[in-house]
């Protein structure tokens, strides 16, 4: 039988603030099946980025099993762990390095991971560059000489540079223009397709998980209140609080806002 | 009589590369009690025309400013800087995006608030500082007014201090509020939350509101007219209902094709930036400038 990529199983995660508990992520089970979009949607508090990064292993789940591809992570992550679960930021301009080029920052994960041939590692950067539909010269530019949309292409190159098969993006495009925003969301879509990658997306912009997630997971104060395919949330939520989110989403057409008024008066018939 | 009139309105900026030309003549009006948005993407020169707006570019030595900005039948740039100075916070007032990042954090929000009063009232005592803010910040539905006047804005959560600002930003009924970006930086229920809270006070206060924002749908939600902007130029104009259902402007379709929809309709194509976005002003009939002219 096959695993799914990645599974969580009743993980948990409390901190301790100030002599108090605060329980981020309370008993959360979901997988993730290969070559899968899943969005994971909630408001700030709801547990989504602490997700995140116990799935990247920056700090380990209080109690509960993440296992990818079967076999259970451990806390401390070993360097093949590292290349296959890769993570793109929000905000490029603070997660690239400003003193490194765009090549050196490229050349540094296939050195880090030893991909490819040392003599045949520049040539690649450059390729990298070409997927994400940059110049190959890029390379010897500096962060700051280029837009907040290549940027964002810049950090998706270095999530795919080390062969990655689960690519974390955390508000990928929260900080990009709408115009901007569409041609990096069209090519994260080719990419999975043709390097049949797996996305976790992380977002408040339902707008946005609408048209790119195969299913959604929304998380509520640490809670997996709903998942489900996109369209079956989107369209017909069972939670309350989904139908107060999709509610809130501020739209552009007719056929939006009647989607919208319809599940008002949905919550209103439920409560 | 409008609130804010400009005409014709250009900005340079000059550099040691040379200079920057920044606006290409951008004329607009609000008249009183209307929500007027002027939407676009990051260096279209919507914060700058806001900042032109509060007298803050002005005096600087870089720049090069030419046309008129009127408000409330006054030309700004026949006022001195002292005048300026005493229209902000009194007569005109600003909400920016991140609520507690333009709060003090080192001071209750009861200091803060009666600093705002002795903006135009220099005389107001503590005592009536108080009375007043409990009831401004009653009216944006902070439910312990008294409670949240002695916190600091680090214990108020975000929503929290954007109600806050927007009770400052009414304080002294100015007649133009200038909100750049509000609540952008808060989560969508909240967001929503605090839009309509503004939008009942500004009804309710009479005042008049340039509304500066990126997104579409907050737009399309709270103002009564749009101005579309690209690179310093007026791309189309209209009342929000026809721009949103009948845009004409090459610009404007591709801003709103660009914008996911919640009923699913895939990304879009987007083309590469096209020599049609300077296509000149489209204008929704009767909604040209001067006021009314089509």
């Amino acid at each position: 039988m096959t695993h799914p990529l990645l599974s969580l199983r009743a993980v948990s995660k409390t901190f301790h603030t100030g002599g108090r508990e605060v329980k981020a992520v309370d008993s959360v089970s979901f997988d993730v099946a290969e070559g899968e979009c899943l969005a994971v949607v909630g408001e700030s508090g709801s547990g989504k980025s602490t997700i995140a990064n116990m799935i990247l292993g920056i700090y380990p789940q209080t109690l509960g099993e993440i296992a990818f591809k079967g076999a259970a992570l451990p806390a401390r992550r070993d360097l093949a762990h590292r290349r296959a679960i890769q993570l793109v930021q929000q905000n490029p301009l603070s997660s690239l390095n400003p003193r490194r080029t765009i090549g050196a920052s490229l050349r540094l994960a296939l050195d880090v991971h030893g991909i490819g041939e040392k003599a045949g590692r520049a040539e690649r950067t450059g390729q990298l560059l070409e997927e994400v539909g940059l110049p190959a010269d890029f390379r010897t530019r500096s962060p700051a000489a280029l837009s907040g949309g290549q940027r964002q292409r810049v950090a998706i190159a270095r999530a795919l540079a080390c062969q990655s098969e689960l690519v974390v993006l955390d508000e990928p495009t929260s900080a990009l223009d709408v115009l901007v925003q569409a041609r990096v969301l069209k090519l994260l879509a080719e990419l999975r397709k043709s390097r049949g990658l797996t996305y976790l997306f992380i977002t408040h912009d339902l707008s946005v998980v609408r048209n790119i997630a195969d299913r959604v997971a929304v998380f509520e104060k640490g809670r997996l209140v709903e998942i489900g395919p996109t369209a079956s949330v989107f369209e017909a939520p069972t939670h309350a609080y989904t139908r107060r989110l999709i509610s809130a989403v501020p739209v552009v057409t007719a056929a939006e806002a009647a989607l919208r008024k319809r599940l008002t008066e949905d919550a209103d018939a439920h409560a | 009589m409008n609130t804010l009139r400009i005409r014709d309105l250009r900005l340079g900026f000059k550099g040691w590369s040379g200079a920057v030309e920044v606006l290409h003549g951008i004329s607009l009006h609000i008249a009183k009690g209307e929500r007027v948005a002027l939407v676009g993407e990051s260096g279209s020169g919507k914060s700058v025309t806001a900042r032109i707006v509060l007298g803050l570019l002005q005096s600087l030595r870089s720049t090069r400013l030419s046309g008129l900005v009127e408000f409330d039948g006054r030309d700004l740039s026949k006022l001195s800087e002292r005048e300026r100075h005493a229209l902000r916070g009194t007569k005109m007032s600003m909400i920016f995006q991140d609520p507690t990042s333009s709060l003090n954090p080192v001071y209750p929000i009861l200091t803060q608030f009666h600093e705002v009063l002795r903006r135009a009232n220099p005389a107001i005592a503590v005592a009536e500082a108080r009375a007043r803010a409990e009831k401004a910040l009653a009216d944006v539905s902070i439910t312990d007014p008294a409670r949240a006047l002695e916190s600091y804005p680090f214990q108020l959560s975000g929503g929290m201090n954007q109600r806050v600002m927007i009770a400052m930003a009414l304080a002294n009924e100015p007649s133009l509020l200038i909100a750049d970006e509000p609540g952008t930086a808060l989560d969508v229920t909240v967001q929503a939350q605090t839009l309509r809270l503004m939008r009942e006070q500004v009804e309710r206060h009479g005042t008049s509101v340039l509304f500066i924002s990126h997104n579409l749908g907050v737009v399309r939600e709270f103002a009564d007219r749009v101005y579309v902007i690209y690179k310093g130029r007026i791309a189309e104009q209209g009342p929000t209902a026809a721009l949103f259902g009948n845009p004409r402007h090459p610009y404007t379709r591709a801003l709103l094709d660009a914008v996911p929809r919640i009923t699913g309709e895939g990304i879009p194509e987007i083309e590469d930036a096209s020599e049609a976005y300077f296509a000149p002003t489209v204008v929704h009939e009767g909604y040209g400038e001067p006021e009314g002219v089509a």
